[in-house]
């Protein structure tokens, strides 16, 4: 044999989708009524499931709706229907904003906390509390003092992706190596260029590591306030798709947020490969 | 009627529309109406004339030289009359000048929502001069606090919440009214299809249950019916607040045996195989209230003239549902995904009545859900009653009070007498006060707290 490591990786790919399709379609669940003894009129009143068919949708099923909706993104049929690509773009945008919001904040806090340890030991305790709180929980606070819901939901991408930029740069900061600094310090440079030449630059990939987790968390933030709030945005499909018991529609909602979820993070990872140099 | 909806730009509705309106308008034929939009363009044509002459001689004069006909449509031609006349029409219809025209509206996807949804494409709002974004909202907790925010100017409540808000309880106390209730009936007790030989509560003991909010009828209706049977709902078995459509992937999953829970969410189980319907709430009390429609007390003050063209196009709305004949026709209209986003068969076998059971057989009930829009004050003194029984409120309470504050139902009789509503509820009742009979109980709303005494197992 005589294939690129790329080339076997792609044919390991194909294959195991393959194999993963054909599982999912083997382990179909049967449904639980059957129509053989129901009366004709009584049938008719009743669902697929109902009649014997499963409620969980095979992947050809699901495939063909991730079609349609690929065939028809943008309609907008009315406030509560419009076309996946402007739901996932109102949720893009969402959480661009409220990330962008987080950088502003985490990264200077975060390098005051990693060049000073007295702030480190005061605000860390702080970090630790805030970080693991769920964006569910944040929620109903946000929309009661805040009383918008879609100011709400930025707020809580912000709240939910600050803590991982601000320990990553910290970190990032606080572990730039000694020699550098006094290398900085002998060669009598201010303060200011400091931080921008030697430290930033050294901190950099940390802080880039903190983003791409960040981005990460916003994005799973998103749809669970979406789910919450409503109105417009991917979460929002879910949940309606959900209120209409459409599991085809809940999972190609989910094939959809793991694809913008991927694009968000690769994008993170290339300017992460721009600002990362070799010592 | 129809020639000034044209004017107002209804002329891009969808079809389905314009024919519903074409059929109202022949089937319903509206005499006050018609008068009203002639003696209005009537006052529009002379108001013209005499704008552009200034003396009545001059206008006289012209007239006669040139007819009538022949002047109007000359000044047609160079003044919107028409358009004149139809603002005029919708002005008068709506008592004055609207503070506002474009309002948001939230719902919870149930079929208790229906005229507030029906509204939207049917042309009921617009009708009225409004231009209602009806919003879905996810749940009663988010439309309470969606409302309190004032991001939705009125929505569609749960009958107990605008008292509870009221109140206080549950929520922060802020002055809420209640003019119309959306439906009556229109509820069921539901049980997975594993318990299908088990149709006698008492054999209930340990049963987990859902109901889709705390301050609901529906948790009110299902303590009282195991109660009525002798079960303590707090003690012998557990109720859960759930969203509707987690009811029924509940119930498939045994999680729940069973709910008490707001269409479609009963027939869904039907539909999709999981449970049957036990009971419907119609058979615990007949024409029982469930959901409202709701708007805070400064909503009202702030926009008297927006606020009165919205509860008349929904008094109009919920008219037209209570009409057995249109129930196919709002089961289609309501059923895509911008609305309730459901199977139209499952709709149409709640708002229709002729419904599979789960068990084999086809039922014919026409009245399973109903749609009378009066606010009964007796209903809110019953709600206060329950509230108090399982403690949810505690103290002294003036039931009377609060139900007459919240409860609009004085102004709606005076509404519906001046609409002339023409459907089965139509025609506005003398009193605000009824008695009810409840399972075999009689309920006399002047006698609240011997109500909340009289009853065997209770919290107080």
């Amino acid at each position: 044999m005589s294939m690129s490591l790329q080339s076997r990786a792609i044919v390991l790919s194909i294959a195991s989708f393959f194999a993963f399709a054909g599982l999912w379609q083997l382990l179909l669940p049967a449904g639980t009524g059957s129509a053989a003894d129901m009366d004709p009129a009584y049938a008719a009143l009743m669902g697929a499931t109902a009649k014997g068919a499963s409620a969980m949708p095979g992947p050809l099923e699901v495939g063909k709706q991730i079609w349609e909706h690929v065939l028809n993104p943008f309609y907008d049929a009315g406030p509560n229907d419009k076309g996946i690509g402007i739901q996932l773009g109102y949720s893009i945008l969402r959480v661009l904003v409220g990330f962008g919001f987080a950088v502003v904040v985490a990264i200077p806090l975060g390098f005051l906390i990693g060049m000073s340890p007295l702030f480190y030991k005061a605000l860390d305790p702080f970090i630790q509390i805030m970080k693991p709180v769920s964006p569910l929980a944040w929620m109903p606070l946000a929309l009661y003092t805040i009383k918008d819901s879609i100011i709400s939901s930025v707020f809580v991408i912000f709240i939910c992706s600050v803590w991982p930029m601000l320990t990553n740069t910290a970190f990032g900061v606080a572990s730039v190596r000694k020699e550098w600094l006094n290398v900085a310090k002998t060669l009598e440079v201010g303060h200011l260029r400091t931080a921008f030449r030697v430290i930033l630059p050294a901190a950099a990939p940390t802080i880039m590591t903190g983003m791409r987790i960040s981005v990460g968390i916003a994005w799973l933030v998103i749809v669970a306030a979406e789910m919450l709030v409503g109105g417009t945005g991917i979460g929002y499909f879910v949940w309606n798709e959900w209120n209409n018991l459409s599991i085809t529609n809940v999972i190609a909602a989910i094939f959809f947020i793991g694809l913008i979820g991927m694009v968000l993070d690769l994008m993170l990872s290339y300017l992460a490969r721009l600002v990362t140099y070799t010592e | 009627m129809r020639q000034a909806a044209e004017a107002n730009g209804q002329g891009d509705m969808m079809r389905a529309v314009q024919n519903h309106q074409q059929e109202m308008a022949d089937l319903e034929a509206e005499p006050e109406a018609s008068d009203l939009e002639s003696s209005m363009s009537r006052a529009v044509e002379s108001a013209v004339m005499q704008g552009l002459f200034g003396g009545d001689m001059h206008r006289r004069a012209f007239l006669k030289a040139v007819g009538a006909g022949t002047a109007y449509a000359a000044i047609a031609s160079m003044f919107p009359l028409e358009e004149a006349k139809a603002m005029a029409v919708e002005m008068a219809q709506a008592g004055g000048k609207l503070e506002k025209t474009k309002l948001n509206v939230g719902f919870v996807p149930i079929t208790c929502a229906t005229p507030i949804i029906m509204a939207h494409p049917m042309g009921f709002y617009k009708k009225y001069g409004l231009d209602v974004s009806v919003i879905k909202t996810a749940g009663w907790a988010v439309s309470r606090d969606k409302s309190l925010s004032g991001e939705y100017d009125a929505a569609h409540m749960l009958t107990p919440m605008p008292l509870a808000i009221n109140m206080g309880a549950g929520s922060t106390k802020v002055p809420w009214t209640m003019p119309a209730v959306e439906n009556i009936n229109g509820q069921a007790i539901v049980l997975s299809t594993k318990h299908k030989d088990k149709n006698d509560p008492k054999m209930w003991k340990g049963f987990k249950f859902a109901v889709p909010f705390e301050y609901s009828m529906h948790n009110f209706l299902l303590r009282y019916y195991v109660a009525e049977h002798g079960l303590d709902p707090d003690k012998d078995i557990q109720i859960r607040v759930l969203p509707p459509p987690e009811m029924v992937a509940n119930l498939r999953a045994e999680n729940v045996d069973g709910y008490l829970s707001p269409d479609p969410f009963n027939q869904r189980a039907v539909y999709d195989g999981v449970g049957f319907i036990h009971k419907l709430t119609k058979d615990i009390w007949d024409k029982h209230p469930c959901c409202a429609f709701a708007a805070s007390k400064s909503f009202i003050d702030e926009n008297p003239n927006t606020f009165l063209a919205l509860w008349k196009s929904i008094m109009e709305a919920t008219d037209f549902a209570s009409v057995k004949a249109n129930r196919k026709e709002i089961s289609k209209a309501i059923s895509p995904k911008n609305y309730l986003n459901q199977p139209v068969t499952v709709l149409e076998q709640v708002l229709v009545g002729t419904y599979a059971d789960g068990l084999g057989n086809v039922k014919k009930v026409p009245d399973r859900i109903d749609f009378d829009p009066f606010p009964w004050h007796s209903m809110g003194v019953w709600i206060l009653t329950q509230m108090k029984r399982w403690g949810y409120i505690k103290g002294d309470v003036d039931y009377k009070q609060v139900a007459e504050e919240v409860y609009l139902a004085t102004d709606a009789q005076k509404l519906m007498a001046e609409m002339k509503l023409t459907g089965p509820y139509g025609t506005p009742p003398k009193t605000t006060y009824e008695t009810y009979n409840i399972m075999g109980k009689t309920f006399d709303a002047a006698k609240a707290e011997e109500y909340v005494e009289s009853f065997a197992i209770k919290r107080t």
